[in-house]
């Protein structure tokens, strides 16, 4: 249980964080098909008998690295939906091959929190630094090229690496993430919470510091909620950052609608 | 040649026949979906309502609906929640997207585990998210025709306000298009037509099909009506190979396990879009004129 919460809040302050750019860059998709070519290298490297997270590392960067080439000639959805219908129909393809029980791909795909083992922690907390000291490197040039790509062109940042750079870090974020809360269920932390955020504040500094709080916040009750209910931790990770999400965008309208009423 | 791509009793087989017709229904009402879904820039949308589809039919396994009813409901639902949250905004449309499919797969993973612990039916959740072409029952195929008939028919009242509003909206805003409307309906005539090849083929070869031929084609030709033809026949292509190969594949090893319809199928249609691709480098680089176009757009290539 302990190293549920452990690994839960590492992974919720990345999901945050990782999820502001995400959001700002509009990479919902990539940040969809990344997970979803993260399972499949796992599904992959439980054929080959290997250690999960080197099959999980290698195709979420392979993923990324796909989709960061390819959107160079082509329009950037498509590539990104090529991409994942590849990766997803090798991991099929894998699962086909190995003799693998069903619980085993339930908790890829939806997540095992509560299984997570003390030799699992400390990849995961090396990773995750990692991830979060090129997040504040790359800070100014990221911002920079999400707000005003042309301006940054123009600046000399090359906007081609600083994508491909960002897509490299949400790919190893994500393969930390998809042991704990499962491939479906990354992608909900890194959309709901930030979305929410950005809502709320329009600071970058603030709207991060918010980001991850709301993360954290959906990470602990939801390892509280499966617990207490026995429900799978997806349903709960899911749904919050969805509640979340309405609840900023009311709260947003209603302050306007007070602010206008001020002016008027 | 043909004996040795087709193996025996290929076509004496049941499901196979069901396959390939189901198939082939499928991948055409995909190409037609697609190319406006690949020309309106809306990839992300499309895939996403396969697995909101999905969470849909998950519910209604566990309701004891039919489950083609909790996958276009789901699908529907889902469209008419990401119109309500912003999808016509092209910067709200990501995030839109990406909260009602958070929200779905949350529900996925409920519904499948509250019938896997219920029912103790095992293989749901692989069966669901892959989908296998060959299990497709017979009495199926009305319904799948019926419903693939609807989607060409809204698609083609629509079709020439629907063009102009994905290239120009602002042209087809002045031409008197209410942009909202249709964008509306083609959301749920998309939901729709993923909701069937969801269930059908499963929600790979659903993004598989309804993107990579469109794709493909738009990368060739030019005009629509060729487009729509083209990709037609490389969705029916990539459908049929694969189906095929993967029958075959049960013969290629000793150990007799084949591999799934929805590799092959990803694998033609990927091969696809990677030689319309270098056709279209090719090209290019033979045609001064737009040539000079692209180095318009890409300054930094311009010395």
């Amino acid at each position: 249980m302990t190293n549920a919460w452990i690994s839960g809040t590492i992974v919720a302050v990345l999901a945050g964080a990782v999820g502001f750019f995400v959001v700002l860059r509009g990479a919902s998709f990539p940040a969809h098909a990344i997970p979803n070519g993260a399972f499949a290298g796992a599904a992959g490297a439980n054929l080959l008998g290997i250690n999960p997270l080197f099959g999980l590392v290698s195709f979420a960067v392979m993923a990324a690295l796909g989709i960061g080439v390819t959107s160079r000639r082509t329009r950037n959805d498509v590539a990104t939906a090529l991409s994942l219908v590849l990766m997803l129909a090798l991991g099929a393809a894998f699962l086909t091959l190995s003799t693998q029980y069903e619980p085993a791909i339930n908790a890829l795909l939806f997540g095992e929190i509560l299984g997570v083992s003390s030799s699992e922690i400390l990849p995961v907390v090396v990773l995750g630094v990692c991830c979060i000291v090129a997040l504040v490197v790359l800070f100014r040039p990221l911002v920079f090229t999400s707000v005003t790509p042309e301006l940054a062109e123009a600046r000399g940042l090359n906007n081609t690496l600083i994508e491909t750079l960002f897509l490299v870090v949400l790919a190893l974020s994500t393969a930390l993430t998809v042991p704990v809360v499962g491939a479906l269920l990354t992608f909900s932390l890194m959309i709901g919470p930030p979305a929410a955020a950005r809502l709320m504040s329009s600071r970058p500094s603030r709207a991060i510091a918010l980001s991850i709080g709301l993360a954290l916040l959906t990470v602990w009750l939801s390892i509280a909620g499966s617990y207490t209910f026995n429900l799978p931790i997806g349903f709960f990770v899911g749904t919050l950052g969805a509640v979340l999400f309405l609840g900023a965008r009311l709260w947003g309208s209603r302050r306007a609608r007070s602010l206008r009423l001020v002016i008027a | 040649m043909l004996r040795w791509l087709l193996e025996p009793g290929l076509f004496a087989n049941p499901s196979v026949r069901t396959a390939l017709v189901v198939g082939a229904v499928v991948a055409v009402v995909s190409a037609v979906a697609g190319i406006f879904t690949v020309l309106r820039g809306q990839s992300f949308a499309g895939h996403a309502l396969t697995d909101v589809a999905t969470a849909g039919g998950a519910g209604a396994s566990l309701a004891g609906v039919a489950p083609l009813v909790g996958f276009i409901g789901g699908g529907v639902v889902g469209a008419g929640a990401m119109d309500v949250i912003g999808v016509q905004r092209v910067k709200g449309r990501d995030i839109a997207t990406g909260v009602v499919l958070g929200a779905a797969t949350g529900l996925a993973a409920l519904f499948l585990y509250l019938s896997t612990t219920h029912s103790s039916a095992t293989g749901t959740t692989q069966s669901i998210l892959f989908g296998s072409i060959f299990t497709v029952q017979s009495s199926t195929v009305p319904e799948v025709a019926v419903l693939s008939a609807v989607v060409l028919l809204t698609l083609a009242a629509i079709g020439r306000p629907l063009l102009l509003s994905s290239v120009s909206p602002e042209l087809a805003s002045a031409r008197g298009v209410h942009l909202r409307t249709i964008g509306l309906t083609f959301m749920v005539v998309l939901a729709v037509s993923v909701g069937l090849s969801a269930i059908v083929i499963g929600s790979i070869l659903s993004t598989a099909l309804l993107i990579g031929p469109p794709a493909s084609a738009l990368k060739l030709v030019r005009r629509f009506g060729a487009g729509v033809t083209l990709a037609i026949g490389l969705g029916l292509v990539a459908t049929l190979l694969g189906i095929v190969l993967a029958y075959d594949s049960y013969y290629w090893s000793s150990s007799h396990r084949g591999l799934p319809v929805s590799f092959f199928v990803v694998v033609v249609v990927v091969a696809e879009f990677v030689l319309s691709s270098l056709i279209f480098r090719w090209r290019r680089a033979r045609v001064p004129v737009v040539v000079h176009v692209v180095v318009a757009d890409h300054p930094e290539g311009w010395h």
